[in-house]
């Protein structure tokens, strides 16, 4: 049962991978650089290829406010946003996994104003890596397809909502060879979602009610715990994939890591490049490795820490930017790897920060630099 | 059957945390026993939140999702839209909000709701202000009422939702109030019905004792005398143009309203009669509606 291999841009090869998951109410937005996602769901609804109820909402925050409902009724359900539209989200992505509203989200990283801009930057969903939404970040089209599909199946399966990132127009808007697994795996990979708990007069459960201290503090222990259970789930549901589809990612890769004087780490469309530089430093006779954190939401802690114990160093490379702390990355990894006796040495990077243009050469001199000089406690402006 | 003619079924129960004498509790009990168990309600923050009870409690027996306060119809859509998906025709979708989650915060997605004629019913219990944090204005606030964010009386008049509702051309609007209990259920009977038609709304002015300053055994008696001074008739209109008369102004007197209100006890009697200019202006333009053949 081979896929279709089709050349799509990576928004339409997103819009491929929620057609596969079935999802029956999509509630859409415009907002570039996402909008071509929605167009390609509404354009399969239209030709009778999906069987979905699409609402046009007048915002993000309608949007969301529609998701959490339309899943508690216990249908799936899909939406997509970018940048502003995340950030007006925002109140209803804590309110989504409070009610613990599996729902699937595409988020298009874009600059977040003031001032405009239209560039590649992660700012705006990494700035929600507290809302209680699982994070995935991907470096291609193909990757944003299987990975929709591996979110549905990890967010139904502990209840959380679940965001697959790709950044603007890197990923967005490039052509490339998509394929599409059949129907038929989808299906199998991933049943139809039939909660238990939901809005329905037979059930007659209601949510949100005002709760006393002692109940809230168990509600967000639970939904901790739920967290934490993503990581197994997200490492079986590629397990799962890789074994029914062929291709598998893991919730971290390490790529090139055998002996490493210096591991590079990045996520997102960053990491083909970062590949490509490792390449050719390793071409060059310098031991470099890769490691890209795809799971960024539970953050894959021990994972990260296995993949650089006895590493000397690690430059990390952030395509966003915290005022007053820094690359968000780099201060999840020093958090991560503190207390290691045998931890490597942290370098943190902001490059790209913005959308500015970061080739394997510019990869490499950041490598050399980090190799010759001690880490600085502080992010380094890197271009 | 209680004291008025008017078939329930008990959804709303005893025991809930409404003030005594609240109209709000009197609403929800002809809406929701009106349509029914087989409905889904949606709450926002508001004092309809306190009345359907904190967990592990309900007053209801329905389910109750409390959303955020501006995203009522929002929420609402995606239930509906879900059941739809289902294959579920039957179920009913209730919002009950405040004025502050309807006029204000919640317009923008009412609005848009309304605009895609989502098939829900919307229930405004509208006691002109933000009440359930203290009496502060709304923009459903009359003029020259005292609330605690316009100490001096309210500088400007209140918002015409009925008419911004009925402009977008939904199947159902109409007005009601608790003084009127038989009309009111009557309207949520019609909005029952009128299920698959898509949105339909309903203005209740609920009289609020605290916020308003009103006796205890005073809302009837003030949602009445709003009515019969023309301060709020009572009124349905079909797709934005059928309109038809229910109660409207008997030409009482506006003091008669006002005086039972310590809100207005800081008018002089020129204020007074300014307000009572306004409803009668009111009233005329609203009578030209139903004059239409």
């Amino acid at each position: 049962m081979s896929g279709e291999r089709i050349l799509v841009n990576g928004n339409h090869a997103a819009a491929y991978g929620v057609r596969l998951a079935r999802p029956m109410v999509v509630p859409v937005y415009p907002i570039t650089p996402q909008t071509p996602i929605v167009e390609k769901i509404s354009e399969f609804q239209a030709e009778g290829q999906m069987e979905v109820e699409l609402v046009t909402a007048e915002s993000e925050h309608s949007a969301m406010s529609a998701c959490i409902t339309a899943s508690l009724t216990g249908v799936r359900v899909f939406t997509a946003t970018a940048s502003q539209g995340l950030m007006l989200m925002h109140e209803m992505l804590h309110y989504a996994s409070g009610a613990r509203a599996p729902i699937v989200m595409v988020n298009v990283n874009r600059t977040i104003g003031s001032p405009w801009g239209f560039w590649p930057d992660q700012t705006d969903s990494l700035a929600q890596r507290d809302t209680g939404w699982i994070q995935y970040y991907c470096e291609s089209g193909q990757e944003s397809l299987d990975t929709i599909l591996q979110a549905f199946r990890v967010a139904e399966k502990v209840l959380l909502p679940a965001m697959v990132v790709h950044e603007a127009f890197y990923v967005s808007h490039s052509l490339e060879v998509v394929e599409v697994p059949a129907q038929e795996l989808a299906d199998q990979f991933l049943p139809p979602f039939t909660p238990p708990h939901r809005l329905d007069p037979e059930i007659k459960e209601s949510w949100g009610n005002t709760v006393n201290q002692d109940m809230f503090y168990r509600h967000r222990k639970t939904l901790g715990e739920a967290m934490d259970n993503a990581l197994a789930a997200a490492k079986e549901a590629d397990a799962d994939y890789r074994a029914l589809v062929g291709r598998g990612y893991g919730i971290i890769e390490e790529y090139r890591c055998d002996n490493p004087e210096i591991i590079i780490a990045t996520m997102g469309s960053m990491t083909g490049t970062a590949r490509e530089a490792v390449d050719e430093l390793r071409a060059e006779g310098l031991a470099v490795g890769l490691l890209k954190v795809k799971l960024f939401r539970p953050f894959p802690l021990k994972d990260v820490r296995r993949a650089l114990t006895g590493v000397p160093k690690v430059v990390v490379l952030d395509r966003n930017f915290a005022p007053g702390t820094g690359g968000f990355l780099h201060q999840e990894m020093k958090a991560a790897l503190y207390g290691m006796s045998d931890g490597p040495e942290v370098h943190g990077y902001l490059a790209g920060v913005g959308g500015t243009n970061i080739p394997p050469a510019k990869i490499k001199d950041m490598v050399r630099e980090a190799l010759a000089e001690k880490a600085a406690a502080e992010p380094v402006w890197k271009g | 059957m209680g004291y008025y003619n008017i078939q329930e079924e008990k959804v709303f129960n005893s025991g809930h945390a409404a003030c005594p004498g609240c109209s709000e509790a009197l609403a929800i009990r002809y809406i929701i026993n009106t349509l029914g168990p087989d409905s889904i309600g949606v709450v926002p923050p508001s004092c309809i939140a306190i009345i359907s009870g904190p967990q592990p409690l309900s007053s209801m027996r329905m389910p109750v999702y409390q959303t955020t306060l501006e995203a009522s119809a929002a929420s609402a859509t995606g239930i509906s839209r879900a059941l739809k998906a289902k294959g579920n025709d039957h179920t009913n979708v209730v919002v009950i909000a405040g004025d502050g989650g309807t006029y204000d915060i919640g317009f923008q997605s009412l609005s848009s709701a309304a605009e895609r004629n989502e098939d829900f019913i919307y229930v405004c219990l509208d006691n002109e202000g933000y009440m359930n944090t203290g009496a502060q204005k709304s923009s459903s606030t009359p003029y020259l009422a005292y609330t605690t964010s316009t100490p001096s009386g309210k500088p400007t008049p209140k918002k015409n939702l009925a008419e911004i509702m009925a402009a977008h051309r939904i199947p159902y609007v109409a007005t009601a109030t608790t003084g009127y209990p038989e009309d009111l259920a009557r309207k949520v009977a019609r909005a029952k019905e009128l299920k698959g038609t898509g949105l339909r709304f309903i203005l209740v002015l609920t009289p609020c004792l605290d916020g308003w300053g009103v006796a205890d055994h005073a809302g009837p008696k003030t949602s009445r005398l709003a009515v019969e001074t023309g301060v709020f008739p009572l009124y349905e209109v079909e797709y934005g143009e059928r309109y038809t008369l229910n109660f409207g102004s008997k030409g009482t007197p506006v003091q008669a309203y006002l005086s039972q209100q310590s809100r207005y006890k800081h008018l002089r009697p020129e204020q007074i009669q300014e307000i009572q200019s306004q409803v009668d202006a009111n009233w005329e333009r609203l009578r030209e509606r139903f004059s239409v053949p």
